[in-house]
């Protein structure tokens, strides 16, 4: 049953994203937007805009009856989750199910078992693929004799955390019952699940993902892998396709192995499988799928020609995978920067306000994803992405040339960005030489001369 | 940074429930004043004084804002959540209320049926009701206007 008419359940450039390829296949679009998102581009460009509650997420983005109630009523018959919010959430769902509304995304089941850190690691291992040394401890003697074998460092994550969230680190064994402690507590308020596991800390280590599509029948291909090693705390800021550097032969372990895993659960939609690898030991493991669409996907599309979001909505429709993995063809280097409003000299700050200018990069081999135009409010209730700067070229130098272009051309007035940020990043030696490790931001931040935003600053 | 009509609404409802009789903020070229003009809760009409920044378009005229003060001195009761809007306690009763019913505060105005889970709605003001703005059976989104209430009482 092909969709006619699609609820996005979500907010932002993401909103933008999914709205476009309803318009690329005739498909209506309906958003459902909080009190504070009303005059947002989403909302505009959406067929028809309704709005679910009020500013704060928790009544409106987060709140599965009022979007599953407005979708019904609506009369749409599908709902795409986007990512964040409720996306990776059994619950909406299991209430599109009942309302006879077709998810876009994973099953039920399939979500439960990944938003379960330490079940994916257990799917993960069944399926013959590699997990981080570590695992779950439920008492004190335990949690002692596994980090004594892991040694430190070594990191305490929590079963409900994810994408970054929830994760300590441990640098002195004597301090692991405080630091348990502490971690559980955290975990149980954050992600309303107590439980927390170990494991070791890879300290040079890329991140390195695999986008999938599953027909939920057992069939799944990849579309490559993206590497998102330029973090901070574990949030990414540059993406691209393909890793650079990455051994041939660890590169393809590592794509069978996302297949493997997404096989065995017989995955449906689109989704993506999280590895480190360990550049010393050349080892890679598995870390976290993420069930849904990532904010990174546009890299897998500039290099595939794939359009994710529509292939999204056919294996909902049950028209199944449109290819197979010889039909998927990764050409040249594909690389994003995400544009926060956050100000780097500012620890990161969220900038929240209004935005008076937003000049954002064009031409060839040049794709921008964002909601965010002059005049555009930045919540301060939300994630604080305005924009991704996705460049494509026949190979990383020429991909690296367009996005100095591209960033050199990228103006935000009115709320501080990252982007002077980014430009210098993009701009560093080792990045451009390319295969950083995850440490790479801090260590980029610790040398680089005090006030080497200042001239930005002084522009804005 | 400015205020969008739903965050100013908001602020209005933090400080109408507060003990606090008036309210200034400054942010950014905009200057938020908002005051309460009379003691008692029966005459919570407040000032506002929200302008926008020089060299700016006007904000498109906002619905609603705030809990819709019309022309005509009425004000509108906001939905509370997104759902149905049901004026009955079951198909075929009589109305909640009516036009010309005088209402209080904590007045039972209708019902909103989310996933079917029913949620009282309750005036939230007194005056009397003088137009009914949502139907029954009908989608109301969050913040939408349900009936106006004009002064009286």
């Amino acid at each position: 049953m092909p969709i006619r008419r699609l609820f996005i359940a979500n907010r932002g450039e993401i909103a933008m994203r999914i709205i476009r390829t309803c318009r690329a296949l005739g498909v209506e679009s309906i958003i459902g937007v909080s009190a504070a998102d009303r005059e947002s581009l989403p909302a505009r460009a959406a067929d028809r805009a309704i709005c679910i509650g009020p500013a704060h997420p928790a009544g409106s983005y987060l709140n599965p009856e009022a979007i599953v109630h407005a979708a019904r009523a609506s009369g749409a018959d599908a709902l795409h989750p986007g990512y964040g919010f409720l996306s990776e959430r059994p619950r909406l769902a299991e209430l599109c199910a009942a309302e006879g509304i077709l998810f876009v995304g994973p099953t039920p089941a399939q979500l439960a078992v990944f938003g379960d850190k330490v079940r994916a690691r257990a799917a993960a291992e069944a399926a013959g693929v590699p997990v981080v040394p570590g695992g779950e401890i439920s008492t004190a003697d335990e949690a002692r004799a596994l980090a004594e074998r892991l040694g430190v460092p070594l990191l305490v994550k929590a079963a409900g955390g994810g994408g970054g969230r929830g994760i300590k680190c441990l640098t002195r064994p004597e301090e692991l019952d405080a630091l348990l402690q502490l971690a559980s507590a955290e975990a149980g308020a954050a992600f309303g699940d107590a439980r927390v596991y170990l494991e070791r800390f890879v300290a040079r280590a890329r991140h390195v993902e695999v986008q999938i599509l599953g027909d939920g029948c057992g069939n799944v291909v990849h579309l490559g892998e993206r590497d998102c090693s330029v973090q901070r705390r574990y949030q990414k800021l540059i993406e691209e396709t393909p890793a650079p550097g990455l051994p041939t032969q660890v590169r393809g372990a590592l794509l069978e192995s996302a297949l493997r895993l997404a096989a065995s659960v017989r995955y449906r939609g689109a989704g993506t499988v999280e590895f480190i690898y360990d550049v010393p030991r050349e080892a890679y493991y598995f870390l976290e799928v993420n069930a849904r669409l990532q904010v990174e996907h546009g890299v897998t599309e500039a290099a595939t020609g794939i359009d994710l979001v529509a292939e999204q909505l056919a294996i909902a429709a049950g028209e199944g995978l449109r290819f197979g993995q010889a039909g998927i063809v990764l050409r040249g280097c594909a690389i994003e920067c995400r544009v926060n409003a956050e100000d780097p000299e500012a620890d990161f700050r969220p900038s929240p306000g209004r935005v008076t200018r937003a000049q954002w990069p064009q031409g060839e081999g040049v794709r921008v994803d964002t909601h965010i135009g002059a005049g555009a409010d930045v919540p301060p209730f939300y994630d604080s992405l305005l924009g991704k700067v996705i460049v494509h070229g026949p190979d990383r130098e020429a991909a690296l040339r367009r996005l100095h272009g591209a960033l050199a051309e990228t103006w935000i007035e009115g709320v501080a960005s990252n982007i002077g940020f980014q430009r210098e990043v993009t701009a560093d030696a080792e990045f451009r030489a390319g295969g950083v490790t995850t440490d790479f931001v801090a260590h980029f931040l610790e040398r680089r001369p005090p006030g080497a935003g200042a001239a930005r600053r002084a522009h804005a | 940074m400015t205020l969008s009509a739903s965050e100013i609404a908001e602020i209005m409802k933090l400080i109408d429930e507060s003990s606090f009789d008036e309210f200034n903020l400054e942010m950014n070229g905009v200057k938020l004043q908002l005051r309460r003009s009379g003691r008692g809760r029966s005459a919570p009409a407040p000032e506002t004084g929200a302008q926008v920044p020089a060299g700016e378009a006007p904000a498109p005229p906002v619905p609603g804002l705030p809990a819709g003060l019309s022309s005509a001195g009425g004000r509108d009761i906001p939905a509370p959540l997104l759902g149905t809007f049901y004026r009955a306690p079951k198909p075929g009763a009589a109305p909640f209320v009516d036009l010309g019913a005088q209402v209080e505060e904590d007045t039972v105005v209708g019902i909103i049926e989310v996933m079917k889970l029913m949620n009282t709605v309750r005036a939230g003001m007194r005056g009397i009701i003088t137009e009914i703005l949502a139907a029954d059976g009908q989608l109301v989104e969050y913040g939408s206007p349900l009936m106006r209430v004009g002064a009286g009482g």
